[in-house]
């Protein structure tokens, strides 16, 4: 049999410790500055270990007056940004699949024109286009809705892509099979190709999920109500670098609010994920 | 306008009056940049406001850095969707000043709201720095703040300096901080933050030289920088000197040298006024002086300027928002509200009589080195260099001017090339942006 | 549908109505959009828009004889193909590693993959707290051991951190994948080429990764695109494109100069080229890369 060499299984343990000591360490730190006082994070070095006052920092937070961040609270704030997340999760999967299922089991004039129509916004990213789509957005009356925070970064071809690697990886004689039996193209999609793409559309979901879940610059433009405001925007309202004092302590703990949400979703839906990829890069 | 004096009673009757009574309530919205306790203090007043009257609501909305927050209020400028107030940082008064047409003087919103509108009520530096060349005042200053020396009174002990007396000219900081480094009281002497806004436009003030052309750009757009002159060069060459040996550390373009300073790793500390806050919490043993002068500079010390935000009020709304506005400004301005808002901030006050009821209320007794930043501010009049500096595109100078810093501290570069690099690319952006 | 491989369905119309709704919004929400930008780059605007003169390519011009446009782009390239390669390669290791051993797999990928849903602008934050030379512990751990770290006047300190940044935000998205198509590999194919004594080194290079390049090719596209545009948080909130210019890159320069400085027509200008770019690269990538990457 191969690779059934301890010492090589061994190297295999320390290396991928060492890997998950950089990559765990800036997130495991932000926990122990989380458990500290103010004082102790404003005067650094902090120390490796998380401090004594976990329960002080959290029950603050939580329940204290920094729950309420201009005044909304964090509740509200971390509803908006599952909304928006799963929205954002949600529309795009469907979306995509549906022109990735056009592009490659259909034969059509424009069929490569389309897909480079749509594979191109694969490289444009909200940032640089703001300003303009933020004009649409007035106009279309959308500032201030969830429809708003949603649909316009759902323009973009990542998941299109990843469904098209998978549906050509899809046997040509399944389609043929299917449609000895008489199966319509809608059929198809219903019957076969929507349960073969079961894992592909979860480890979407994680992809985009977390991708919603991130955004910043795009909520900030297109809300002007407190209540309709994300996580990570209330986060950055907390946070002073310059002129008036930022509770750090505080500041901590939300920052783990905030990322704990994702990091659950990515974590528990790691099976999934993992397979899902496994069957497009076949 | 009789609110001003009216009776907590009355103030209360308003207020349930009010909650039946919505229908009639205007909006007014104001977008803020305000991030920390800051924040507070801006929910805080507008709730205070709201509850003081039932014609109007203001309706506070963070809408992030200041650059974000100005572009935001541009985009939706453009989108017919401007909110009514908007707070924009020092840097960006010339890009609204150039906006004519975009926005609505503040001392003609404040007369409409029936009050006449006096500017001697408000500290002259100040309103110096946020009018046009003819005296209109255009917008609201809401946070000021004006740069302070900040020392650490154990350090200097251990550097065997006296630690009740801080450094006031420049050479004197330039030696406690080489002593505080020989003598090891602590790895760096010297920090400071924003070396644009301290070391070059206050550094020009304060000393009463010319900063730029135009009287720094207040009287005219058209601006030629004047920063490489010689004793500009002396200084900066200073500060590249100590930086050789760490004597002097860059701790970035902003505030973010401040952890230098609390950490006890720099011993003596230049910044905002404003950044006093976390010099306080942090629960070192600190003290303050006035910013330092130059002792070649024959006038020094002149006066400061400030820095911080204003409010600015968009053009073509009602004239009932713009009621509403003048109403929450001149309620801004009580002095109650200016006082406290001064005492729990680190800000200055915005009007005189805020100034002098907290003065007699021995706040600056019981506080040394709260009075330090407006005594610096208003110590003589203005001059034309000192009243304040103004382009239309200074956030893009500020830049320029960081990096050619960054590149001499970091010994790419002298003094003088770096300011001499400064000015000509400064000159060209300042061309460029005003179109010639 | 004789001339394509590809067993398909005939219909005229049903392929247009599957692909109306994302082209509805991608035509609504991105090509109006960029055809603003375009438009835009060829105006001289003031930022509140109350005056707008066309100049035609003058924006252009300027853009491209400007040294520190020139600049950005090298910064740029550097900082994609560092970020790239180091999250792909780091990847790659910690998947084939944890692809041997045979107890903890489970523990060790989830640990691993918690960066993955760290937003950016919290990124940088994270980094800050740990490296910043005023306010880093670590940063304070390294200087205390006598190495000079100073990114903040440092230009090639600067850019080591914002790469490492953004390298670490991308190696769980990398080290995912790559699981995932190791586990794909036929272990029968590996088994082969053992028993033809080859090595394991030599069955990595010979079997392994030829048959990773699916994998490989989506990850390069998306790992460039995540380097060119997704960073930007990191960059922001690190080193703000200091010290001097040293890590300012193509789309840091765009928000710059259009966000901060309010220079509309430039950075519209620089957003034009942006796109050149980047199409360009696909194209390259699709043409040249694709074609050798073989599908199931």
């Amino acid at each position: 049999m191969i690779q059934n060499n301890p010492v090589g299984r061994l190297i295999a343990h320390v290396i991928l410790i060492i890997g998950i000591l950089i990559v765990a360490f800036p997130i495991y730190y932000t926990f122990v500055a989380s458990t500290q006082t103010l004082q102790e994070i404003l005067r650094p070095p902090l120390s490796l270990l998380p401090g004594g006052h976990f329960w002080e920092n959290y029950s603050a937070a939580l329940f204290g007056g920094v729950g309420r961040i201009g005044g909304v609270g964090v509740d509200r704030l971390l509803f908006n940004t599952l909304v928006m997340a799963l929205g954002i999760a949600i529309g795009k999967i469907c979306i995509s699949i549906l022109s990735a299922y056009a592009i490659v089991f259909f034969r059509f004039p424009g069929r490569m024109i389309f897909f480079w129509l749509i594979f191109i916004t694969l490289m444009l990213p909200v940032e640089v286009r703001i300003l303009p789509t933020y004009k649409i957005m007035v106009d279309l009356g959308l500032i201030d809705t969830y429809t708003g925070l949603i649909l316009p970064l759902m323009a973009s071809a990542t998941a299109t892509l990843l469904f098209r690697q998978f549906f050509m990886t899809i046997p040509g004689e399944l389609v043929e099979a299917a449609r000895v039996d008489g199966a319509g193209p809608w059929r198809f999609f219903k019957d076969i190709l929507l349960p073969l793409s079961k894992t592909n559309i979860a480890a979407l979901f994680v992809i985009l999920f977390i991708y919603g879940w991130t955004q910043y610059l795009w909520p900030l433009l297109m809300t002007n109500r407190n209540e309709m405001s994300t996580i990570v925007i209330g986060l950055r309202k907390m946070i002073s670098f310059a002129d008036a004092d930022t509770e750090w302590h505080l500041v901590m703990v939300t920052c783990i609010l905030a990322i704990l949400p994702p990091i659950l979703v990515v974590v528990l839906m790691q099976r999934w994920f993992v397979r899902g990829l496994v069957e497009t890069e076949k | 306008m009789t609110i001003r004096g009216t009776s907590l009673s009355l103030a209360l009757g308003i207020v349930l009056a009010s909650s039946t009574s919505s229908f009639a309530v205007t909006e007014i919205s104001w977008w803020h940049a305000m991030t920390g306790a800051n924040n507070e203090v801006v929910n805080t007043l507008s709730k205070e406001f709201n509850e003081s009257q039932s014609d109007y609501k203001v309706v506070p909305v963070f809408k992030g850095t200041y650059p974000e927050t100005l572009n935001a209020g541009i985009a939706a400028f453009r989108a017919k969707q401007a909110p009514d107030i908007i707070q924009v940082f020092d840097a960006g008064t010339g890009v609204m000043m150039a906006a004519e047409g975009a926005i609505k003087p503040v001392a003609d919103i404040l007369s409409m709201g029936g009050a006449k509108f006096d500017k001697s009520l408000y500290l002259p530096g100040i309103v110096a720095y946020y009018s046009k060349p003819d005296g209109t005042m255009l917008s609201f200053p809401y946070n000021s703040s004006s740069p302070i020396l900040f020392y650490n009174k154990d350090i200097f002990k251990k550097a065997g300096l006296d630690e009740n007396k801080p450094p006031k000219t420049w050479p004197e900081v330039w030696d406690a901080a080489k002593k505080i480094k020989t003598s090891g009281a602590a790895k760096c002497g010297y920090t400071s933050a924003w070396l644009t806004w301290i070391h070059t436009e206050n550094f020009a003030a304060w000393n009463n030289l010319p900063w730029g052309s135009n009287e720094n750009g207040i009287g005219g757009v058209d601006v030629e920088l004047k920063i490489n002159a010689p004793i500009y060069v002396k200084h900066f060459q200073e500060l590249a000197d100590l930086a050789k040996d760490g004597t002097f550390r860059y701790g970035g373009r902003t505030s973010e040298a401040k952890p230098l300073f609390l950490s006890g790793e720099c011993g003596i500390y230049n910044d905002s006024s404003g950044g006093l806050g976390d010099v306080i919490k942090s629960g070192m043993n600190y003290g303050t002086g006035p910013l330092p002068y130059d002792p070649d500079a024959k006038d020094a010390p002149q006066n400061t300027i400030p820095g911080g935000a204003s409010l600015w009020v968009f053009a073509g709304k009602s004239d009932e928002q713009y009621k509403g506005v003048a109403a929450f400004f001149n309620f801004l301005s009580k002095t109650e509200i200016q006082a406290r808002l001064h005492q729990v901030s680190g800000y200055l006050p915005v009007t005189l009589a805020a100034y002098e009821e907290t003065k007699k209320s021995g706040f600056y007794d019981k506080n040394p080195g709260r009075e330090t930043p407006i005594q610096q501010m208003m110590g003589k009049a203005p001059t034309e260099n000192s009243k304040g500096v103004r382009l239309v595109n200074l956030p893009q100078v500020r830049d320029i001017q960081n990096e050619e810093f960054e590149n001499m501290l970091s010994g790419k570069q002298t003094a003088q090339q770096a300011l001499d690099n400064a000015v000509k690319r400064g000159n060209a952006a300042i061309k460029q942006a005003i179109g010639q | 549908m004789a001339s394509s491989t590809r067993v398909t369905f005939p219909n005229k119309f049903l392929p247009y109505l599957l692909l109306a709704p994302q082209l509805a919004i991608t035509a609504i929400f991105f090509y109006w959009p960029a055809s603003q930008a375009i438009y835009q780059s060829v105006l001289r605007e003031d930022p509140f828009g109350l005056s707008t003169q066309f100049v035609g390519l003058d924006n252009f011009r300027r853009v491209l004889g400007d040294p520190n446009y020139l600049n950005s782009l090298q910064v740029t390239v550097i900082f994609s193909v560092a970020t790239a390669l180091i999250a792909m390669a780091l990847a790659l290791l910690l998947a084939v590693m944890a692809d041997k051993v045979i107890r903890g797999k489970g523990i060790y990928r989830t640990l691993l993959i918690w960066p993955y849903a760290v937003a950016p602008a919290i990124a940088g934050m994270l980094w800050l707290f740990l490296f910043n030379p005023s306010m880093g512990t670590l940063a304070h751990l390294v200087r205390s051991a006598g190495y000079n770290w100073d990114p903040l006047l440092n230009g090639d300190q600067a850019m080591v951190l914002i790469v490492s940044a953004a390298a670490w935000k991308q190696i769980s998205y990398n080290f995912l994948f790559f699981v995932a198509g190791l586990q794909s590999i036929p272990k029968s194919l590996i088994e082969a080429a053992a028993i033809d004594g080859a090595g394991e080194t030599k069955r990595f290079w010979t079997i392994v990764f030829p048959l990773l390049a699916p994998t490989t090719f989506f990850l390069l596209v998306v790992n460039t695109v995540y380097a060119f545009f997704d960073t930007f948080g990191i960059i922001h909130a690190v080193t703000g494109g200091g010290p001097g210019k040293a890590t300012e890159t193509l789309v840091y320069k765009v928000y710059n100069d259009g966000f901060v400085n309010l220079i509309l027509g430039d950075s519209a200008a620089q957003s034009v080229i942006l796109m050149i770019i980047v199409i360009g690269l696909t194209a390259i990538q699709f043409r040249y890369v694709e074609r050798k990457v073989h599908y199931g």
